[in-house]
């Protein structure tokens, strides 16, 4: 596996939430070795942010050698990114990390606000039966495309769609379970996830994040604390741009 | 075209390194830069045993920069030298191993085990302002500075290099007392103690709450302390603080420096180091410099 860094070029991009931008990239190589859970580094052309945004995948197509990201503005630099337009061009670095390790078994798909994006095309690509469970604050985003290869069941905070609360009471409610669960999303809701897959006899890969300088596992900046001590760091670290985003959650030591 | 430069009389092929914790152990950096193409990896610090550093958030971006918190995470010197070292000179790099400890028998502990390795300098950490124990204690107060850079000294087979912090009243009084304790280089500047706060969160950014500020936000600062230092003491300067391109590893030289190190910008572009070696070549060429050696505090 190698890690491209090049100009990639905006093919489009659209708001399709509030704050929540579908950017499409040709990105050919990096498109070429993407597997679902890996991110991007992205850079912002203003030469004041020196460090590049760490974004999921959402979507790959190898062939036309495309990568897709739905992020949402947190700052400066992810605002700069949602002005820019089909045409444009930014210094894409990817894919990075280690992505989810697709099982047999029946799989259970548990997205969170931003963190619904990056299960998008593990869905996709996962062969087995499936069940997917998006949790939302209030607005729905990207609920039609998993509905088109999975089972999905939604959570609103607001109750305004699906089941009113967070993923796990969609998830009580609606008693699912399987083999291997995938999960992204808040820490708090990856804990609660993490223990209800431990409860239900449930494998659980989350993917974690955290603020990130090099990307590539030199600075240690993203680093979340491991049960078992790390054989690169000789410590209880794991780097989450190299080692995981994707992590057993019985290996997590959940702040 | 002349880029061999000396430290402490070590020869290096350029004078363009990595500034420590920014380029790990160098195999980090392997998928965009030949290691044996910089003047040398300087490692990233390594104490007598492994240290697990602060809890996340361990950095954050700030205007022409960042703050790290790191607390220099290291895998222990046993490791360092079954693993990285090795590895460094399969690649035909030159190593500068950065060293930190707690108190002055951890530090003298990493610098007798490196005694018989092919590492070519020994660059001493006295200004890490990210650990509480040790680190900057030893760098804030000329006599104790004296005093590690005398008991290292004593004991170190390699030539070292007391890596001075900026956050003094007068750096050439710490360059003196590293002087007179019988350094055999400086390099400077270690980062700017700074803060970030939340203030949508009211919260600290940064989980240890300060840490150190780097990249071209502090380059004023690096170059005109690298000038003092210069006028002050004899010793030869590794030169660092906000290099992103070749002009920038210029102009540190024409302060003072005889050897640049890149950071932070590492991490804004994984080939940074090359990018900056190449820049030199351009300055050079465009002035008909002959010798890299003339550039050095030649203002």
């Amino acid at each position: 596996m190698s890690i491209t860094k090049e100009r990639g070029t905006i093919l489009s991009q659209k708001e399709i939430g509030t704050d929540i931008y579908d950017m499409v990239l040709s990105f050919p190589k990096g498109a070429g070795e993407a597997k679902p859970g890996q991110f991007l580094a992205i850079y912002s052309e203003d030469r004041t942010k020196l460090l590049p945004r760490p974004i999921s995948i959402c979507a790959v197509d190898a062939k036309a050698g495309t990568l897709r990201v739905v992020y949402r503005i947190a700052g400066d630099g992810t605002r700069l990114f949602s002005r820019m337009k089909a045409g444009d061009t930014l210094e894409v670095m990817g894919p990075l990390g280690n992505g989810f390790m697709m099982k047999p078994g029946k799989a259970v798909i548990v997205g969170g606000g931003i963190g619904i994006p990056p299960m998008l095309e593990l869905t996709r690509q996962l062969a087995c039966e499936k069940t997917v469970v998006l949790g939302y604050r209030d607005e729905l985003f990207l609920k039609e495309e998993f509905e088109q290869v999975a089972d999905v069941i939604v959570a609103t905070e607001d109750g305004s769609a699906g089941v009113k609360g967070t993923v796990i009471d969609a998830m009580e409610e609606t008693g699912v379970t399987g083999t291997v669960l995938y999960a992204c999303g808040p820490m708090p809701m990856l804990r609660a996830v993490a223990e209800y897959a431990a409860a239900h006899g449930m494998e659980a890969q989350v993917s974690l994040e955290e603020r990130m300088a090099c990307g590539i596992g030199a600075c240690l900046g993203c680093i979340c604390r491991s049960k078992e001590n790390d054989h690169h760091k000789n410590v209880n670290n794991k780097r989450i741009c190299k080692d995981v985003p994707v992590f057993d959650a019985k290996e997590v030591v959940f702040p | 075209m002349n880029l061999e430069v000396r430290v402490a009389g070590v020869p290096f092929k350029n004078p363009v390194t990595t500034a420590s914790g920014t380029f790990g152990s160098g195999a980090e950096y392997e998928e965009f830069v030949d290691l044996s193409a910089l003047g040398a990896v300087t490692t990233k610090g390594v104490a007598n045993v492994p240290w697990e550093g602060n809890p996340a958030p361990r950095v954050a971006e700030t205007y022409g920069g960042m703050l790290n918190a790191v607390g220099l995470q290291n895998p222990g010197i046993e490791l360092f030298c079954q693993r990285d070292i090795p590895h460094l000179k399969e690649k035909n790099a030159s190593i500068i191993v950065n060293v930190c400890g707690k108190t002055v028998e951890d530090y003298v502990e990493v610098v007798e085990r490196l005694g018989d390795e092919p590492v070519d300098l020994l660059e001493i950490n006295v200004s890490c302002p990210n650990v509480k124990a040790g680190g900057l204690a030893f760098g804030q107060n000329p006599d104790a500075l004296y005093g590690i850079t005398k008991a290292v000294k004593a004991k170190a087979k390699q030539p070292i290099v007391m890596k001075l912090s900026p956050n003094v009243t007068d750096i050439t009084e710490m360059a003196k007392a590293a002087e007179a304790g019988g350094s055999d280089a400086l390099s400077l500047i270690n980062t700017l103690t700074g803060m970030k706060i939340d203030i949508h969160k009211k919260l600290f950014v940064l989980a240890n709450q300060t840490g150190g500020l780097s990249g071209p936000a502090i380059k004023p600062v690096a170059v005109r302390m690298i000038y003092q230092v210069h006028k002050a003491c004899r010793l030869p300067i590794i030169g660092m603080g906000g290099v992103m391109t070749g002009e920038d590893a210029v102009e540190l030289m024409m302060a003072g420096a005889t050897m640049v190190s890149v950071g932070t910008a590492n991490f804004h572009n994984p080939r940074a180091t090359m990018d900056v070696l190449q820049g030199m070549k351009d300055y050079m060429a465009q002035y008909h410099i002959e010798d890299v050696n003339e550039i050095i505090g030649c203002i």
